[in-house]
């Protein structure tokens, strides 16, 4: 493994997690959203929003190194991070279908980066 | 069940489809946002006349801020755990986009990807309840 990939590696996965947090802000400030357009002023959805431009300039940076074989499937370790959020955060329920509904996702992302090449 | 919670039920799975429609729409745009993206980064000069001048690149960005603020309103009602793996379709289109727009080489693995992605979103939606 080439330090290049690595460093690019690094920093998709640090995107993804990132990424994941701006999900759970980006719930948290949704909730607080009401008929009052100035509800959309609240730190919860700025930090989400913050946390989203900063997670894609990781990931612009990450996947600048080529090799999207092995960095889209990092990328989607996102949506495993943001299931675990939302069962701490949020108490939603892990269902099956959820579980294999997301298999399929991630397989399917594995292989679009596999096609990418 | 009573006609109650019968009508509660019916209420909560409707929100949850628009719920799930906003996402498959927000994914529409935040496709069309990265190609805007790819198209713009083609002629990127790093300064800032350059950057604000760059029409697809600030098309872009205008469409990624619609396009949270379409996740905003659909994560307001639905499940995080439900929605956030669905915004994955956005490979489905940005890969038929690039075959079509940016002419790249449709293959195997990109084709049987996108299937994938497809189906795991509609067995994401199939669910009855919550």
């Amino acid at each position: 493994m080439t330090p290049v990939l690595l460093r690019s590696m690094l920093l998709v996965l640090t995107a993804s997690v990132i990424g994941s947090f701006g999900a759970v802000f980006l719930k948290f400030g949704a909730a607080r959203i009401n008929r009052n357009p100035l509800s959309f002023l609240n730190w919860q959805l700025a930090l989400g929003v913050a946390l989203y431009l900063g997670s894609s300039v990781f990931y612009f940076l990450g996947i600048r190194g080529g090799q999207l074989s092995i960095l889209y499937p990092l990328v989607s370790l996102g949506y495993i991070w943001t299931l675990i959020w939302a069962r701490i955060f949020f108490q939603e329920s892990l269902t099956r279908r959820k579980c294999m509904g997301l298999a399929l996702i991630l397989a399917g992302v594995v292989l679009v980066g596999l096609g990418a090449n | 069940m009573s006609a109650i919670a019968a009508s509660h039920a019916r209420e909560a799975a409707a929100e949850r489809r628009q719920a799930i429609l906003l996402v498959c729409f927000c994914t529409i745009s935040g496709a069309a946002a990265q190609i805007l993206g790819k198209v713009g980064m083609t002629h990127f000069a790093p300064n800032l006349v350059a950057i604000v001048t760059n029409a697809p690149l600030m098309g872009g960005y205008a469409l990624y801020g619609f396009n949270t603020l379409l996740m905003v309103l659909a994560l307001r009602k639905g499940e995080l755990s439900l929605l956030y793996p669905i915004v994955a379709l956005t490979y489905v289109w940005v890969t038929l986009l690039s075959y079509t727009l940016l002419r790249e080489p449709p293959n195997l693995f990109k084709n049987s990807g996108i299937a994938l992605i497809v189906i795991g979103v509609a067995v994401l939606g199939s669910g009855g309840k919550k």
